[in-house]
């Protein structure tokens, strides 16, 4: 048969009105620098159009990302979204400037895995590698 | 998802579908086969392929947005594949040419897929050929490929298309010098974008005079303002014109032939490869010698 | 030794004039030792050289300072920016820290207001109240600067897309208080371009947009001429991940794209010049900051004299705002960060800054409390009366190394500046991405030389603890998305609706044509047409503009 090249695709976008991208941006690279291949979508995204994305592009899984203190209702959001769009064994994976007893919540709306600042970015590669292999052969 | 439900959704023109099904093809996973002998070939002939290229910076996807958004006017359902080069070290990449589109991520007759070029040299134009496949036999009626106009492998997947749009723009510089000579002669239609900057005009005259060079008709340059919506009906009339002036004289059906020719020779290298890797790896060949006579060896044994 | 004429001659002209109007602070500057501190130290010999690239300050290329006698006459002013929630919970806050002794408030919007939605629009959910007040209406204005004299007061306001919009409420509330347009102060955002490639709260595409800012400039040229019109501001480039030279280089660009776009109007330079005013980061590199400063003073005056033609000395000044950087904060161990915030502050000082925000320890987890806020103030009150940096002028000048550095940084800005020029300015370069990639490619770098340790940054990649104790946390309630669209229904039914619709579309007219926009949104926002209705009636017209990544 023909030769099998399986990538990681992930996508990665920033819901809400919060503008700041250089986390989200820097993720992508650092994705992109292990191998992923990465979808972005920009900022000021309706959980919806997340949601559409992620199913078009068939990826693997999601990456979010959100400075503003909107995490509680925009993540969910996109797990719900997703879920509507036919796609809930999508994982998704967020980061931001998000206190610690809002991670546990998040954890229980369905976010597999919350980053804070000063995550190492090996850390975050391998989480989104285990969520991306996790998917696959789930 | 198995691969019963995958052809009932793509019967369905289920997103999520599509979205599988390109990525099995893409990936080489044996259920490519079932899936691509699935497709309502019908819908594939009648589907007019759209490439549209040019230099990193012209307004590609601009332009594909607002194309996009002119013909989902006429209710026309629309598949766009955007090809972005994967990193040469790392074999990753990033997509970007949704954030210029996503506008349109909610439309469900807006179906999108981005491709990374993955190094393969040919192969890009087999897994390519086969999303413009799946989109066409999903409905879709105009199948949009963008892609950077630089490289052998982005070169050869605009012979899929059966009209190609060079995008221009100026100030971009002397990368522009360097593909002209190639690009220009497999552009149908050349436009020149941000039309409203300083330049413009002299780079549609500079385009011109290039074509008139090469041939009796010269290639007729479109203004646009693609971050304005400017000009870009009428570049839809040219296209209209031009496929319809194609499909009369046959010159539709003759591309479509080379196009299928290449896509089966590609095939050919994609199932060839890893055959002849193995091949190669088992004889455990003494690094002395000459490489090239090794190889006609190998393809000779049957 | 004899003095150098032209220092005589500045002591004569600048220093004098500015002496008999401002008189410094103290009669004499003295040392705990009893020794005066001299108000300006020169080189031995003031040469061509000298003269050419320092000058004195207050005087032409102003690298030493914009001002004859700088923090020896005035200090800096201590603006502490804040707000969120509700604007009857930021009004308390402001109270608070003008009781605390801020010298001027500035004011943070949250994300719907700076992009022009209402709390009851879909876009807006979640985002109510989060980063800054909800603003939908005059009603909600009114509140915010309940029992603040807004002729005491002077006020940033963090606002770009929709600033017209904002600075008409603002002038509004100071009718309603009984102060004339002509004495309220302050300075309202109104930088556009570099919400497109940093900040990302931009509305409309980039020709209306420059629209809207130069009908402000000319606006409050005639009504309100104490304003600042604009802060061109670096701070969130440089947030973003630029360099300090990146910083300098987009800020002027564009500075100079306004300038031009003001000049294409029909406006007078050296009447509009006046009142531009900048805001930069300060970040930890503390020479580097001093240096990137002086720079851009320097580089500023230089552009406005040699390529716009200003005549007036005004015109010349960059006059700046900073805001210590807010990246460089940690969510580790937050009590280093107090000392971050230190040396930066200190960087805006000796850089010579007019005015200054200190971030609180605990942004990195949240909105600051009330005790880091104040711990942020206290830290620029004993720069100012402790420290004793303030008591002479620019005092690192003269530095090989400041002086040097000051020249590249200054050479490198001009370099981008000149590269954009040829590229087709600056709105291309940000359609095209130019200006981000660069941004995004520094900050990649910077990013990664972090992650393999080359770069420690003490707390994070070195010399981490395990921490238990979490810091005490400042949340917003999420009623109060549910209270403020209460409020915002009520303003709806108590209002003339029938004459808020008809200016409505007097506004939507008007946008068609060429006319000054400002009148006729002030008219409707007296009448309480909502933020969210007025951008919704120049959407219509204007469009919006799409994220170019």
């Amino acid at each position: 048969m023909t030769e099998k090249i399986k990538k990681n695709r992930v996508l990665v976008g920033k819901p809400g009105l919060d503008g700041h991208d250089r986390g989200a941006k820097f993720i992508a690279q650092a994705l992109r620098d292990a191998g992923f291949e990465v979808v972005y979508t920009g900022i000021r995204r309706s959980p919806e159009e997340i949601a559409a994305a992620a199913v078009q592009e068939d990826v693997d899984a999601v990456g979010l990302s959100s400075l503003s203190g909107a995490h509680m209702r925009l993540f969910p959001a996109v797990v719900e979204a997703l879920a509507k769009a036919g796609a809930p064994d999508i994982p998704v994976l967020g980061g931001g400037v998000i206190p610690e007893e809002d991670i546990i919540e998040l954890k229980a709306a369905g976010i597999v895995e919350i980053f804070t600042p000063g995550t190492p970015i090996d850390t975050i590669i391998s989480a989104y590698r285990d969520a991306c292999e996790k998917k696959s052969t789930g | 998802m198995t691969i019963d439900r995958l052809l009932e959704g793509l019967r369905q023109r289920d997103p999520r579908a599509i979205g599988r099904a390109i990525s099995l093809v893409e990936n080489g996973d044996e259920s490519a086969e079932i899936i691509l002998s699935s497709l309502d070939e019908n819908l594939v002939s009648q589907a007019t392929i759209l490439g549209i290229t040019g230099p990193p910076g012209a307004g590609k996807s601009t332009l594909t947005n607002e194309i996009i958004a002119k013909l989902r006017h006429q209710e026309e359902r629309i598949g766009i594949i955007a090809i972005d080069p994967s990193s040469p070290i790392s074999g990753g990449a990033i997509l970007g040419d949704r954030i210029r589109m996503m506008q349109h991520a909610t439309d469900k007759d807006v179906v999108m897929r981005s491709m990374a070029t993955r190094g393969r040299l040919g192969g890009l134009c087999a897994t390519a050929g086969a999303a413009v496949r799946i989109m066409a036999s999903c409905g879709c009626s105009t199948i949009i490929i963008e892609t950077v106009g630089v490289g052998q492998s982005e070169m050869d997947i605009i012979r899929l298309a059966d009209i190609t749009i060079l995008v221009m723009a100026p100030g971009l510089g002397d990368e522009i010098q360097a593909m002209k000579a190639g690009l220009l002669e497999v552009a149908d239609i050349l436009v020149v974008n941000k039309a409203d900057c300083k330049g413009a005009d002299i780079l549609a005259m500079d385009l011109e005079a290039v074509t008139r060079k090469g041939s009796a008709t010269p290639t007729q340059v479109c203004m646009t303002v693609a971050t304005e919506g400017k000009g870009v009906t009428e570049l839809l009339d040219r296209i209209d014109k031009l496929d319809s002036e194609h499909r009369d004289s046959g010159e539709r059906q003759k591309r479509r032939r080379g196009a299928h020719n290449q896509e089966v020779l590609d095939w050919c290298l994609e199932i060839l490869r890893p055959q002849l890797l193995d091949k190669i790896i088992k004889r455990k060949l003494s690094v002395l010698g000459d490489p090239r006579l090794k190889a006609k060896k190998i393809l000779e044994e049957k | 030794m004899a003095k150098h004429p032209k220092l005589a001659e500045w002591e004569e002209n600048e220093l004098a004039k500015s002496l008999s109007r401002f008189p410094e602070r103290k009669a004499k500057f003295t040392n705990h030792g009893g020794d005066e501190i001299p108000r300006l130290a020169t080189p031995e010999t003031i040469d061509e050289h000298y003269l050419d690239n320092l000058g004195f300050p207050g005087q032409y290329p102003y690298t030493r300072g914009v001002q004859p006698t700088m923090h020896r006459g005035r200090l800096w002013t201590m603006r502490q920016y804040a707000g969120f929630s509700s604007a009857a919970e930021s009004n308390k806050r402001y109270r608070y820290l003008l009781d605390q002794g801020t010298t001027g408030l500035s004011v943070a919007f949250d994300l719907p207001t700076q992009i022009g939605y209402d709390s009851d629009d879909q876009m807006s959910i979640g985002e109510v109240g989060k980063v800054g007040v909800a603003i939908d209406s005059l009603a909600d204005m009114e509140t915010l600067f309940d029992q603040i004299p807004l002729d005491k007061v002077s006020t940033s306001m963090t606002i770009n897309s929709p600033a017209a919009v904002l600075l008409a409420m603002y002038v509004a509330v100071g009718e309603k208080q009984g102060v004339a347009p002509k004495d309220i102060q302050g300075t309202i955002q109104n930088d556009i371009l570099k919400e497109y490639v940093a900040r990302g709260t931009y509305i409309f595409p980039p020709k209306p947009s420059l629209r809207l800012i130069t009908n402000i400039f000319q606006w409050c040229g005639q009504n309100t001429p104490a304003f600042n019109t604009i802060s061109i501001s670096g701070y969130h480039i440089r947030e973003a991940g630029s360099t300090a030279a990146q910083e300098v280089a987009f800020t002027l660009a564009n500075g100079c794209t306004y300038v031009q776009t003001a000049l294409d109007a029909g406006l007078e330079l050296d009447v509009f010049a006046r009142r531009l005013a900048f805001f930069f980061n300060a970040s930890s590199d503390l020479l580097e900051e001093v240096a990137k400063f002086r720079a851009a003073r320097r580089l500023w005056a230089r552009l406005m004299k040699e390529r716009f033609g200003a005549k007036n000395k005004a015109s010349l000044m960059l006059r700046f705002h900073t805001q210590t950087a807010g990246n460089t904060l940690t969510a580790q161990q937050i009590d280093n960060n107090i000392v971050r915030v230190t040396i930066q502050a200190l960087a805006a000082v000796l850089g010579g800054t007019q005015s200054l925000h200190t971030n609180s320890k605990d942004e990195a987890h949240s909105l600051p409390t009330e005790e880091s806020v104040r711990t942020a103030l206290r830290t620029q009150q004993v720069l100012a009366h402790e420290s004793g940096v303030v008591d002479t002028i620019d005092p690192l000048a003269g530095s090989y190394y400041i002086e040097s550095l000051t020249d590249k940084i200054e050479r490198d800005a001009l370099a981008l500046i000149d590269k954009i020029e040829e590229s087709g300015g600056v709105v291309k370069c940000i359609e095209d991405g130019f200006i981000q990639r660069q941004i995004e490619n520094a900050a990649y770098q910077y990013q990664m030389e972090i992650e393999r340790g080359e770069r420690i940054i003490v707390g994070v990649n070195k010399f981490q603890i395990q921490e238990e104790k979490k810091p005490p946390l400042l949340r917003v309630a999420p009623e109060v998305e549910e209270s403020q669209i209460a409020k915002l229904t009520e303003v709806k039914n108590n209002r003339n609706n029938e004459q808020v619709a008809s200016l409505l579309t007097r506004l939507e007219t008007a946008a068609q044509g060429d006319d000054n926009l400002m009148p006729f949104i002030y008219d409707c926002v007296k009448e309480y047409a909502t933020l969210g209705e007025i951008c919704n009636v120049l959407r219509k017209v204007f469009g919006e503009y799409k994220d170019r990544g």
